[in-house]
């Protein structure tokens, strides 16, 4: 969890999402539509894009998960972090988390992506406030190093 | 807060207290009467400058995506002269902050944008006074800049100017400001001030917050609207270890340690309900409307109808509150747009003082005019009192897509007449339950006829982004094509012929060209509309291009540009930003967006049944920025939502011939 060994005690039936925000307390996270719509629940799971609203936490027993919380454990912000702020690609800001660790698992497997490709990767979350247009430009910003600035 | 607390709360320092008895009489409010000597009533912001240094600014607006916290934090770095990050803004907190009546209708940047600017000037000029007055100089040897003061060879921070002070001075808001064309800070794109807290995901929404011996709380709501309880049967849910049931009259609830066992609990209930019979549902409710219509329906024959369907607000944020009773004290938070409205539902309530009702609201998870109330807020409450412990209420989905109020449906029914020459020469239109605002037409009509019918509606309905102004623009100039049509004039040609209004003939020409209007080329499947309107004091033209596939009929937005011109411009790139969601927002209603209900239920009860706007659905949007710096700045939140449909509305036509005369266009 977020670079080293966490445990819980708790029902295995439980969703990660609930683990994470109430026994974790990492709320980056967040509980948008629990039917896997939205993805603002979205974490990574051994660096794959993963909605935690509809994954058992017994599921994912000895799995790295990366929060938003362990995107930039020192404080020094992720590239990928960084290029939002640059576009101001947030408006409320409740979609952001998830969003971010979709990019950064979508230019994890593309480092390269074209405009169609950023659509077709990041097509699962929602921004209710329409921040598509800077979400694209804050993805586009990266693309060629691989999320790396 | 009373007026002897500021320093004991804040330390020593300076107050300025903004004393604005027009907004007061103006929304009402706050009408507070009792024993304590509170703040003087019209009082409609404060700030503080402490012996650090850090100028606290005290706002009842709240933070819903629109990004006030950083335009009012501009407000106050272009007249204190201080940096940003020195600036803290609290917001919507009913025991902190002073009363406002609430964070709609685009009144932020008109109304309490001034405001700001005129304190922190105020702030700024007694800081000079205590540097004179430590000093001993002349008032015209000193500069202010970065947060110091200055004169020759001697400086002091805000903080070492402040120290040892509690001075306080209450200015009147009718203080003269300087120009837009003198702005240093405003007028330019500060980023948003708490950004690094979403894209780290530190902040704390309202659904993230948490008190200690916290449970989670869950409501049974009646499987129809209005349908009352006969019989409950609660003893499984009450076998759960750790759960509490809460039985009060129809109002029934439960609340336990974990959210999954309160979904579960709720679940167990065993309730028997009086099923009631619906009024209507999304089909019928249109002729509902005219049958409802309290004044009468229009009497003409030659009306041309239009629907207009209901929607949600979708916030990604569900509704959610926490509340913790104390020493007979009541703390909520919850993410609300009004949080003085929330305390007095609260108060009515639970029959309280209002000063043992404290509201506090996070930066909210958006709100689009979604969250005027306190309906989480109310439950959380009542559920707290009665187990004893703080309760959380976080609304699902479906809860939110099913109990919250919608953004009101609509019949709107039209005619008018065109000269040869394309001037209008009749014009009457009427709008049965959607709303009033936008209804007046910005084109120059002598004699028209423009009304408003209330009516029943089957449905909870309030307000939303734009209200009705969506409503009414889509029908207003879906019809101003109509007739364009029907003297054969272009359609830009046909509304300058009409529009006498520089600001609206302003963005209207300013789009076109953008968009390259008259150099459009028509291609098979291909379409372009355009479309323009005023509302909430700002004026905006939007052109469409869309692609309509043959057989399907199915229809892909590719291009959208937008002129917004709404006085004189605060932060660029936040308007940028507010038109571009208003455009992806507005493309949903106009598309795709419909509550489905019958039987007294919500169909489109989940974000599966209930589709909203996506990175695929989105066109290339163009934003032209009309800064008029010799303007009053109007709010911008809501004004640019409005021509989205009309403009797709007529794209369409423009490709297939096909005049679609309901919202939304793909139903």
């Amino acid at each position: 969890m977020n670079g080293g060994p966490r445990g819980v005690d708790v029902d295995a039936d439980r969703t990660l999402l609930s683990v994470l925000r109430d026994d974790l307390n990492l709320t980056g996270a967040k509980f948008g539509c629990g039917e896997g719509q939205c993805a603002a629940c979205t974490v990574l799971v051994n660096g794959v894009a993963t909605k935690s609203c509809l994954t058992k936490v017994g599921a994912v027993e000895g799995k790295r998960i990366v929060t938003i919380e362990g995107l930039a454990p020192e404080g020094k912000l992720h590239p990928v972090q960084q290029a939002f702020l640059d576009a101001d690609a947030m408006q409320c800001g409740y979609c952001i988390p998830g969003m971010i660790l979709g990019a950064v698992a979508l230019l994890g497997r593309n480092p390269n992506p074209n405009d169609a490709e950023i659509v077709i990767g990041m097509n699962g979350h929602i921004c209710r406030c329409g921040t598509y247009p800077r979400v694209m430009r804050a993805i586009r910003a990266l693309a060629g190093n691989g999320g790396r600035a | 807060m009373k007026r002897r607390d500021f320093f004991a709360l804040l330390g020593g320092g300076i107050v300025v207290l903004l004393d604005d008895e027009i907004y007061a009489q103006e929304t009402g409010g706050p009408r507070r009467g009792g024993d304590a000597p509170a703040v003087p009533l019209e009082i409609g912001a404060w700030l503080h400058i402490g012996e650090t240094g850090v100028v606290t600014v005290y706002t009842g607006k709240v933070e819903v995506g629109q990004n006030a916290r950083t335009s009012l934090t501009q407000a106050v770095v272009e007249e204190l002269h201080v940096p940003p990050e020195s600036v803290e803004m609290v917001m919507g907190d009913t025991d902190l902050t002073p009363f406002d009546m609430g964070t709609f209708g685009s009144m932020t940047t008109p109304r309490m944008w001034p405001q700001i600017r005129r304190a922190a000037a105020a702030a700024r000029e007694m800081l000079l006074d205590l540097a004179v007055r430590k000093w001993s100089v002349e008032r015209t040897t000193l500069t202010i800049a970065d947060g110091r003061v200055s004169a020759g060879d001697r400086s002091a921070s805000f903080g070492e100017l402040a120290h040892g002070e509690k001075w306080t001075r209450t200015i009147p808001a009718s203080v003269p400001l300087a120009a837009a064309a003198d702005w240093k800070v405003a007028g330019k794109s500060l980023p948003k001030v708490n950004g690094r807290a979403i894209v780290t995901g530190a902040h704390k929404y309202s659904w993230d917050l948490k008190r200690p011996g916290m449970l989670h709380a869950k409501v049974l709501y009646p499987p129809q609207f209005g349908a009352k309880l006969i019989s409950l049967d609660a003893a499984a849910a009450e076998a759960m270890p750790g759960v509490k049931v809460v039985h009060e009259g129809d109002f029934v609830a439960v609340a336990a340690p974990e959210v999954e066992k309160a979904a579960t609990a709720v679940a167990a209930l065993k309730a028997q309900w009086k099923p009631v019979t619906a009024a209507a549902d999304y089909r019928t409710v249109f002729q509902y409307f005219k049958q409802t219509a309290q004044d009468g329906a229009a009497k003409a024959k030659n009306l041309t109808p239009y629907t207009i369907a209901y929607i949600a607000h979708v916030p990604l944020e569900p509704r959610a509150a926490l509340a913790e009773w104390e020493g007979g004290k009541l703390t909520v938070w919850t993410g609300t747009q009004r949080p003085f409205g929330v305390r007095s539902e609260l108060v009515q309530r639970f029959g309280i003082p209002e000063e043992r009702v404290r509201v506090i609201v996070p930066d909210t998870g958006s709100g689009y005019g979604g969250k005027h109330n306190g309906d989480a807020a109310l439950e959380a409450a009542r559920i707290a009192k009665a187990v004893g412990t703080p309760v959380k209420r976080n609304w699902t989905r479906e809860e939110e897509m099913t109990r919250a109020y919608f953004r009101p449906g609509g019949l709107i029914e039209v005619a008018g007449k065109a000269a040869a020459d394309g001037t209008i020469t009749e014009w009457e239109f009427h709008n049965y339950n959607s709303g009033g605002s936008g209804l007046q037409s910005p084109y120059n009509i002598p004699g028209k006829k423009e009304q408003f019918h209330q009516t029943k509606s089957p449905l909870r309905q309030g307000s939303y982004r734009g209200l009705a102004a969506t409503a009414n623009h889509f029908v207003r100039e879906s019809y101003m094509d109509e007739l364009a049509q029907s003297v054969k004039l272009d359609p830009l040609e046909f509304r300058l012929k009409n529009a006498k209004d520089e600001r609206l003939r302003n963005v209207l020409v300013a789009a076109a060209d953008k968009f390259g209007w008259k150099g459009r080329k028509k291609t098979a499947g291909r379409g372009f509309g355009i479309a323009a309107g005023f509302e909430k004091g700002g004026y905006v033209a939007t052109c469409a291009e869309v692609g309509v596939d043959p057989k399907s009929g199915a229809v892909k937005v590719l291009r959208a540009v937008v002129a917004f011109e709404c006085g004189a411009v605060v932060n660029p790139e936040h308007l940028r930003n507010q038109v571009e969601g208003a455009i992806a927002m507005g493309l949903g209603g106009a598309l795709f967006e419909e509550i489905q209900f019958g039987e007294g239920k919500i169909a489109t009860n989940r974000m599966s049944k209930y589709r909203v706007p996506r990175f695929a659905d989105m066109p290339v949007i163009e934003s032209v920025l009309l800064d008029r710096k010799d303007l009053v700045s109007a709010g911008a939140g809501e004004t640019p939502i409005v021509g989205i449909a009309p403009a797709i509305g007529n794209a369409i036509f423009d490709a297939n011939g096909k005049r679609i005369r309901r919202l939304p266009l793909m139903a």
